[in-house]
C-alpha cells in the first residue's frame, strides 16, 4: 500500500444520546484507543467520545510523533515497548496506513555523567526486554553522518545509547485510524461537545455535563488533555499534575536523507526528519504552569542555538512554522493511569511529553480495566495510590524532552 | 514568550527567573497526613489567575510575586518579595 495514496478515511460523527455504558471525554489517541480497544477486545460498544474541538486538536495533533521505549525504570521500560510492539503491528491489526517508520533513536552524552547515564540506560532497558546498545563516536558518526563529533568545541559527542526500534508514525493517522475503527464497531464519537464537568451522587460517578445538558453513564473516562485537572476537580478529585506548555517547530525541505532521530539531554532538544522531509525539532517545557499555546522568539533562539551546535547543516535551512502543545507533568515523570477514588470515574493522565508513545498500551490497558473491572498488571504501577503510599517512579528516561 | 517586568531590573525575558510555585492546599482538607501528601504532591493547577513567586537568578537576584493569568500568561502584578515595591507596569 502506498502510503500516501490510499482509501480514504472514512469518519462518521455522531449526535450524541442521552446515556451510555461508558463515556470517555478526549477525542484524543488515549481517549479513542480506549473506544477501540474496549469494542474491538471486549465487544463493549455503548461507547460515547466527546471531544470539545475536533478529534486529535489537542496534544494527538501536536507532539513530536516519537515512539520509544528506552525508558529509565522497569515498569516504564515495560509498557512503552509493549506500546512499541503495538505501534508495530498496528497497520496489519487495523488495515490503516499510520506512515509507521523505523528509524532508530541516538541518545547522545556530552559528559562522563551523561555517559554513565546513558550506558545505564542501555543495562536497564536490555534487562526489561527493550533493545537498546551503547554505541562509541565512529558508530554514532555512521549512524547519523551529520553529527559534528566536536559539538561546536562545547558539546563534544563522547558515546550515546542506540535504541534501533525507535520509530516514527504520523500522529493524524493513528488518531483516524482508531477513531474509524471505534465507529465501525459502534462507538459514538462527537465533535465539539465540551463537558464542563463530571456528575455524581454520594461516592459514584453518574455522568457528565456538557454544553447540550447531562449525559448519563455509570463510567466515566477521563482522557483529556490540558484541562484533566480542572475537570476531576468537579468530581472532587485532587491530581499530581501541573501543565506546562512545550514548543516545537519544523524547518523547510531538508533535500538530504536523515534517517534517525537524535536526542540530546544535556542539550534539551531532538531532532528527526519527517516524511515531507522536513527537520522537526522540539524541546523541553517551559518553566511556568500555563494553558496558554502562545510560541515565542526566545525559543525559537535558544533551541535552534542549541540544535546547531550538534548539527551544522541545519544553518541553511529555513523555519517554517512552530507550534505549542500543553503537557500534563506528573511530579515523577511518570503516567497517572486508574482509579480516582470516585466508583466508576477513572483517569489516563500526566502524559507530560510522553503520550503519542503509550497511546496504544494506555488504550489497551485502560479498556481492560473498564471491562473486567480489574487494574491490569503492566499499569498497576502508575496508579495515583503510589504518591501516598511512597513508591513513585521517579524516571530519568523520561525527564530528557520527548 | 512570558516576559516579567522585576522591580529592580525592569524587563526581562522569562528565561533569566527561576519559577516558585506556592502550594495551595484546600481549606476544607483537615487531616493533617492528607494535608502533606496534598502539599507534597497535588496540584491546584489553576485555570485563571495565579499567585506565584519568581526569583531573578540572573539579574538582582531577589523574589518577587506575581499575579499571572494561567489561559494567557498575561501579567497583572508584580511586588518585590524584599521590598514591597511594584514593578511600573505589570508587564
Amino acid at each position: 500500500m502506498n502510503e500516501f495514496v490510499e482509501r480514504r478515511v472514512k469518519l462518521r460523527f455522531s449526535e450524541p444520546r442521552r446515556s451510555y455504558d461508558v463515556v470517555i471525554v478526549g477525542g484524543g489517541g488515549h481517549g479513542l484507543a480506549t473506544a477501540y480497544y474496549l469494542a474491538t477486545r471486549h465487544g463493549i460498544t455503548n461507547v460515547a467520545v466527546l471531544e470539545r474541538g475536533y478529534i486529535g486538536a489537542g496534544n494527538s495533533g501536536r507532539n513530536t510523533t516519537v515512539i520509544r521505549a528506552n525508558y529509565g525504570v522497569p515498569a516504564t521500560v515495560r509498557f512503552y515497548q509493549h506500546s512499541l510492539e503495538l505501534y508495530q503491528r498496528l497497520e496489519a491489526e487495523t488495515d490503516r496506513s499510520i506512515m509507521h517508520q523505523e528509524k532508530g533513536l541516538l541518545w547522545l552524552a556530552h559528559t562522563e555523567m551523561g555517559l554513565r547515564a546513558e550506558r545505564a540506560r542501555a543495562r536497564i532497558n536490555t534487562a526489561c526486554g527493550s533493545e537498546t546498545l551503547f554505541v562509541e563516536p565512529d558508530e554514532i558518526k555512521r549512524i547519523c553522518p551529520q553529527l559534528d563529533l566536536a559539538g561546536a568545541g562545547r558539546y563534544p559527542i563522547l558515546g550515546a545509547s542506540y535504541h534501533p526500534h525507535g520509530a516514527t508514525a504520523r500522529h493524524d493517522r493513528v488518531v483516524w485510524a482508531y477513531a474509524e475503527g471505534a465507529m465501525d464497531r459502534g462507538v459514538d464519537v462527537v465533535q465539539r461537545l465540551a463537558v464542563n464537568g463530571i456528575r455524581t451522587a454520594g461516592d459514584r460517578v453518574v455522568g457528565v455535563a456538557t454544553d447540550q445538558g447531562p449525559i448519563e453513564a455509570p463510567v466515566v473516562l477521563s482522557a483529556v488533555g490540558g484541562h484533566v485537572t480542572s475537570l476531576c476537580s468537579t468530581a472532587g478529585v485532587r491530581l499530581p499534575i501541573r501543565t506546562h506548555p512545550l514548543q516545537a517547530f519544523v524547518t523547510n525541505h531538508y533535500q538530504g536523507t536523515f534517517e534517525a532521530i537524535v536526542a540530546s539531554t544535556e542539550l534539551l532538544f531532538y531532532a528527526s526528519q519527517t516524511a515531507r522531509g522536513e527537520m522537526l525539532i522540539g524541546a523541553e517545557i517551559d518553566r511556568q504552569p500555563s494553558y496558554s499555546y502562545r510560541s515565542s522568539f526566545d525559543f525559537l533562539a535558544s533551541c535552534s542555538g542549541r540544535a546547531l551546535a550538534l548539527l551544522p547543516f541545519m544553518a541553511n535551512l529555513r523555519i517554517l512554522r512552530q507550534w505549542t502543545g500543553v503537557c500534563d507533568m506528573s511530579p515523577d515523570y511518570t503516567p497517572v493511569m486508574g482509579e480516582t477514588g470516585v466508583e466508576g470515574l477513572l483517569v489516563t493522565t500526566g502524559w507530560g511529553t510522553w503520550g503519542f508513545k503509550a497511546i496504544p498500551a494506555g488504550g489497551e490497558a485502560m479498556a481492560e480495566l473498564i471491562a473486567t473491572g480489574q487494574t491490569p498488571a503492566m499499569i498497576a504501577p502508575f496508579s495515583i495510590d503510589r504518591f501516598a503510599s511512597d513508591r513513585t517512579l521517579a524516571d530519568r528516561g523520561s525527564s530528557g524532552t520527548h | 514568550m512570558l516576559r516579567l517586568v522585576c522591580p529592580h531590573c525592569g524587563e526581562r525575558s522569562v528565561v533569566e527567573f527561576r519559577y516558585g510555585e506556592i502550594p495551595t492546599v484546600p481549606e476544607e482538607m483537615t487531616d493533617p497526613a492528607a494535608r502533606d501528601l496534598d502539599r507534597a504532591f497535588m496540584r491546584t493547577n489553576t485555570e485563571g489567575v495565579v499567585t506565584e513567586r519568581w526569583f531573578h537568578e540572573a539579574g538582582c537576584r531577589r523574589w518577587m510575586t506575581v499575579r499571572r493569568d494561567s489561559r494567557t500568561d498575561h501579567v497583572l502584578e508584580t511586588v518585590s518579595r524584599s521590598s514591597g515595591r511594584p514593578s511600573d507596569r505589570p508587564a
